[in-house]
């Protein structure tokens, strides 16, 4: 560091950067609440280590692999003027790998591990969004296996792709996701319809006759404050999403003057402010839709502010916050009528209405954006295509489909090739922690008998 | 890293130990995941066997059923 004014400029980053990551920690204890509230009492156990064993696996892959792969990968490779990866220089990956000096205790860096861990816990998040969908039936192992895949492979390929100020999506697409309706939403409602087809609905989940039967939430309580809670590291991920303080001469782009300001992942800049008025009203617009729509229903309310939120989250560095109340209702009118629509065509069980409320809504949030910001800048580098309509909607189409669904669909695939994906039916039906709940039960068998005996 | 902190900030790197041993220790890293993953897929697949073959008759199922609250 060279002067007191970096040096703070440093720290300050560093400090911010890190209290975002704790801050975002809360989505997934939210996660984890949320599904076991979900999930019914004989697959409680499960379905909670399936979800908290996502925070080590992909934490280490995403040091092996995932950082590496955010640097290398913004050209395509090869689909930005046929150049490949890159490797080295001021943003060249090879100072990523996980044995460079900089992936360490290192005096001379003090801002690689707490990004890197910013990044991580969105990681986590796009995984935890596939593992609600998936709850009561599939096998602990292979959804470990596709956490991996999308925590530490695919998203980060959508990341170096398009939420990179270099990305070859912004630069010829002008795509624009601020605030990850695509690179976050969009891919883990892709990928959690992809394994859904193949997986299969839980038993009894439809009638004989293809009507779904409602499997209401086991514990109403443990749901709302899961939704509460990832609401609540939503906004260290809103304010994760941003560079906190930059001045232009280092972004040294278009931006004049001397007014240091924070930026988007883009290095456009925005307020905290700005995002602040924007995530708040998109939640609300998400909330009173949601509201209207399922009739007061509890569980798609809360969900329908979250889905305000995803909607909004591509433009809501620029929005008006009234813009950003307008697309949050329309995201979940859409996106909750998109999912009994699929349910009921396609017999798709998606026990937490991931694929519509991050999905679809992601989906949608990126083709409004596109209209909504039609002609603004996407970078502060010249020769950037400007946000259009059509990128975003191409954006939209290689979060979810490319990105998303074919390599959830795939995996699933190949895993349940193998029968790795599903468990047997048979444990399906007396419950995953049949075996931990019927020994406490000849426990208390036994206590029972010898209370009888002693009277 | 030397053994006093008399130096000048300013001219520090990496301070942990080992240093210039980074690679081996990604790569026992990596086969110590890899390890992770198939052990706990064969456990993971031997309970269920195990659940199928003490539990999984028609009587048991129907029972475990019939105790259930939760559907």
């Amino acid at each position: 560091m060279g002067d007191n004014v970096t040096a703070l400029t440093t720290i300050f980053t560093e400090f911010y950067y890190w209290v975002t990551v704790v801050i975002m920690f809360l989505i997934h204890v939210g996660f984890c609440m949320y599904e076991v509230g979900v999930s019914r009492r004989r697959n409680h156990l499960h379905t909670l280590m399936k979800n908290t064993m996502v925070i080590p696996l992909v934490t280490i892959t995403f040091f092996f692999f995932g950082w590496w792969i955010y640097w290398a990968f913004p050209n395509g490779p090869f689909i930005f003027e046929g150049k490949g990866l890159i490797l080295d220089g001021a943003v060249g990956a090879n100072q990523y790998l996980p044995w460079a000096p900089k992936m360490g205790t290192n005096l001379s860096d003090h801002i690689t591990g707490v990004f890197w861990a910013a990044f991580l816990l969105f990681s986590w998040t796009v995984a935890s969004i596939v593992s609600g969908s998936l709850i009561e039936r599939v096998k602990s192992g292979a959804f470990w296996i596709i956490a991996v895949m999308i925590g530490s492979v695919t998203w980060i390929i959508d990341a170096a792709w398009g939420w990179h100020f270099d990305g070859w999506m912004v630069k010829l697409l002008g795509y624009h996701d601020a605030y990850a309706s695509g690179v976050i939403h969009a891919i883990g409602g892709g990928t959690a319809l992809g394994v859904l087809i193949v997986l299969g609905p839980r038993l009894g989940r439809f009638a004989a006759d293809g009507t779904p039967r409602n499997f209401v939430p086991q514990n109403p309580w443990l749901v709302t404050i899961g939704l509460f809670l990832i609401y609540t590291g939503f906004w260290g991920f809103y304010a994760a999403c941003n560079v906190p303080i930059i001045s232009p001469e280092t972004i040294a782009g278009q931006i004049t003057g001397t007014t240091w300001t924070a930026t988007t992942i883009y290095l456009t800049p925005t307020t905290l402010s700005a995002i602040t008025f924007n995530f708040l009203m998109s939640l609300s617009g998400g909330l009173m839709v949601a509201y209207i729509m399922s009739k007061g229903d509890p569980f798609w309310t809360y969900s329908g502010g979250l889905a305000g939120i995803i909607t909004a989250s591509a433009g809501n560095d620029l929005y008006h916050p009234i813009q950003a109340l307008i697309i949050g209702g329309i995201g979940i009118a859409i996106a909750y009528k998109l999912h009994y629509w699929v349910e009921r065509t396609f017999k798709i069980d998606d026990a937490v209405g991931a694929v519509a409320v991050h999905g679809y809504a992601g989906f949608i949030g990126l083709v409004i954006a596109g209209f909504v910001l039609w002609g603004y800048p996407s970078s502060p580098y010249e020769g950037y295509a400007t946000v259009n309509p059509l990128g975003n909607t191409i954006g939209a189409f290689i979060m979810f489909f490319v990105l998303g669904f074919l390599p959830g669909w795939g995996m699933a695939t190949l895993l349940n090739s193998f029968g790795a994906l599903r468990v047997p039916r048979e444990v399906e039906l007396m419950g995953l922690d049949f075996r931990t709940l019927s020994e406490e039960q000849a426990a208390r068998d036994d206590v029972i008998r010898a209370e009888k005996a002693m009277a | 890293m030397g053994n006093t902190w008399a130096v000048d900030l300013a001219d520090m790197g990496a301070v942990y130990p080992w240093v210039g041993t980074e690679m081996i220790m990604v790569l026992v890293a990596v086969l110590l995941w890899l390890l992770w993953h198939v052990m706990q897929i064969r456990e993971e697949n031997h309970e269920y066997r195990e659940d199928v073959r003490r539990f999984g008759d028609k009587e048991t199922l129907k029972k475990s059923l019939d105790q259930q609250t939760d559907y």
